[in-house]
């Protein structure tokens, strides 16, 4: 699968209360956290996105809460990726888990200014900055989230276990 | 090669002899936790993906205790979804109105979870446990949906880092104070990844609740989790109140560390996190004039009995300043009731504090204490991103408790020796 799309910069530690604040979550509908998406750290960054647009942040992306509304309001909001130098490892897990693609690079996160255009290949976690014509590769995803991938996140990976156990 | 507790409890759980780090594992859960935000996002993915009966009645924990009691009609939409399951599936540990407190806390509490455990949690603080010797961490809903399923979980085994504290403990310096330095001094993702092993000398005298208090903030290091090696504290806690046997854990001599910290901490000021980062640490005698317009204390971090009993010493006889809203959450109906036997209560409200229920409230800006914008406030919660509390132009100053109720009455940033 290939991204294509405009990369919005985060700094670091963008947390899960600036990704989603707390006070939206007494909802778990994907359209209602949608509309708050990165609402703490760029207000105007909703309405102002594009589906398929990239962030594109520092290290620790997704650190604090463990709310899976996170990476869920991210992808209702129609982000297609998330590059970042590093991600926290509720963040990262979740992404897997439910099926965001991320990726980290932190040549990618130096590379990429704020509206460049960027392809991902999700993959080879291979990146073309198409604004500046620069590649960037990401670390290679473990073998066991490569399979997760494969098989459509966590639910899906236990149904097909289970399958092969029955 | 030896191995730390970490690795011993997650190869005993993957039925394993050996891990080592880095290693991806599946291992068996003896607790999967839920609560009010997370579980809904559960229920519905283990119903979607053919979900008839949880794995185990007795190994699903519901907690509804985020914004409960029903702060709107959404987050009473959300309490009934959890309401309804754990009555569907004849849940053994589900809690509600009267009996609810703050799940880690209460937990604990309730000998639901004992040394040796794996546990895992849709909620970042369950790394709590880590207090009782455990392997606890926080997990995303889709993996409590999976845990329901399955009873088990996937885990990279994580690197170690010990932490070992030396020396003695100044007047009121707790727990809290030890574990903010601790991520003032590593940073935010000091631990990303890895496990945090508390211990040492100063480890050994400290009540379970300061151990609480640190394992709980393992997560605002980066940690997947904290962990301490059961001692006599620890084993007269779980003994009064366990609902299972369980096994004590200890690391080998030769285990492999990613690193070892020592600290001494003799001289060690009561610490205080600045906005916006609980790492943005200061000594007490660092932080200058900082008029505050509420205090919270409460939360899984600092809600616990010795907690209030420390509030009370504090606020014993004093008023807290004008101006200034001060919170008191008893973390369980066990400590409510305890610190209304002690008359830790009385002394609360004559000194104008305002107590409520037991839920997490205000720590993550839910409700029962909202910040409006400029507002300051000092809490002995975890968290002081930006919003945390409320408006994202107000301020959360994370503490210890003794910091918090001192401000309480200063009406500004200080502790006891301020008053």
């Amino acid at each position: 699968m290939k991204f294509k799309g405009r990369a919005w910069r985060f700094g670091t530690n963008i947390d899960t209360d600036a990704i989603i604040p707390a006070r939206y979550l007494n909802t778990s509908d994907p359209d209602e956290l949608a509309k708050h998406c990165m609402e703490d750290a760029d207000p105007g960054f909703v309405t102002a996105m594009k589906p398929g647009d990239i962030i594109v942040a520092d290290s620790n992306f997704g650190c604090g809460s463990s709310r899976e509304h996170a990476p869920i309001a991210i992808k209702a909001a129609g982000v297609s990726c998330v590059i970042a130098r590093s991600f926290a490892r509720i963040f990262y897990r979740n992404a897997f888990n439910m099926g965001l693609p991320i990726f980290e690079c932190g040549d990618a996160v130096d590379g990429i200014s704020e509206g460049d255009t960027i392809e991902v290949d999700a993959a080879t976690g291979e990146m073309l900055n198409v604004t500046s014509q620069r590649k960037f590769r990401a670390h290679p995803i473990p073998p066991f989230m490569q399979e997760l991938i494969a098989s459509g996140g966590l639910m899906k990976y236990a149904q097909m276990r289970r399958l092969q156990r029955d | 090669m030896g191995m730390t507790v970490t690795e011993k409890i997650l190869a005993r759980h993957a039925g394993l002899e050996t891990v080592a780090p880095g290693q991806i594992i599946n291992a068996t859960i003896d607790v999967a936790l839920g609560n009010d935000i997370t579980a809904p996002i559960a229920i519905d993915e283990f119903r979607k993906n053919g979900g008839k009966r949880v794995f185990d009645r007795s190994k699903i924990v519901l907690v509804p205790d985020h914004f409960t009691p029903n702060k709107d009609i959404q987050s009473a939409r959300q309490c009934q979804i959890l309401r309804k399951f754990a009555k569907e599936q004849n849940l053994v540990y589900y809690f509600d109105q009267g009996t609810v407190g703050i799940e880690h806390a209460l937990l604990p509490e309730q000998g639901i979870v004992v040394p040796g455990d794996v546990v895992i949690g849709a909620d970042s603080h369950t790394c709590t446990y880590g207090a009782l010797g455990a392997f606890a961490t926080g997990v995303g809903s889709t993996d409590l949906a999976y845990a329901m399923m399955t009873g088990e979980a996937w885990f990279r085994v994580p690197e170690t880092i010990r932490f070992v504290y030396k020396g003695t403990l100044p007047p009121w310096v707790d727990g809290k104070d030890l574990i903010l330095f601790t991520i003032g001094d590593i940073g935010v993702e000091g631990a990303r990844y890895k496990a945090m092993e508390f211990a040492g000398e100063v480890i050994s005298e400290l009540s379970m609740a300061a151990r609480f208090s640190m394992a709980n903030m393992a997560i605002e290091a980066g940690a997947k989790n904290g962990i301490f090696v059961p001692d006599d504290t620890t084993l007269a806690y779980v003994e009064e109140r366990k609902t299972r046997d369980f096994m004590v854990y200890h690391s080998d001599p030769d285990a492999a560390f990613a690193e070892i910290r020592e600290y001494d901490v003799s001289s060690l000021e009561l610490q205080v996190a600045f906005p916006s980062l609980p790492s943005n640490v200061r000594g007490i005698s660092d932080v200058g004039t900082v008029p505050i317009d509420q205090v919270v204390i409460g939360s899984c971090t600092n809600g616990r009995i010795e907690d209030l009993r420390t509030a009370a010493r504090i606020l014993k006889g004093g008023t807290v300043a004008p101006h200034v809203r001060l919170i008191i959450i008893p973390a369980t109906p066990t400590v409510y009731k305890q610190a209304l036997e002690e008359g830790l209560l009385t002394i609360f409200i004559e000194s104008n504090a305002v107590i409520s229920p037991p839920t997490c409230g205000p720590c993550l800006g839910g409700h029962m204490g909202i910040l409006a914008p400029g507002e300051r406030a000092v809490a002995t919660t975890n968290r002081n991103f930006v919003g945390r509390m409320g408006d994202p132009q107000s301020e959360v100053y994370l503490a210890g408790v003794a910091v918090a109720a001192a401000s309480a009455l200063l009406g500004k940033i200080g502790g006891p020796k301020d008053l």
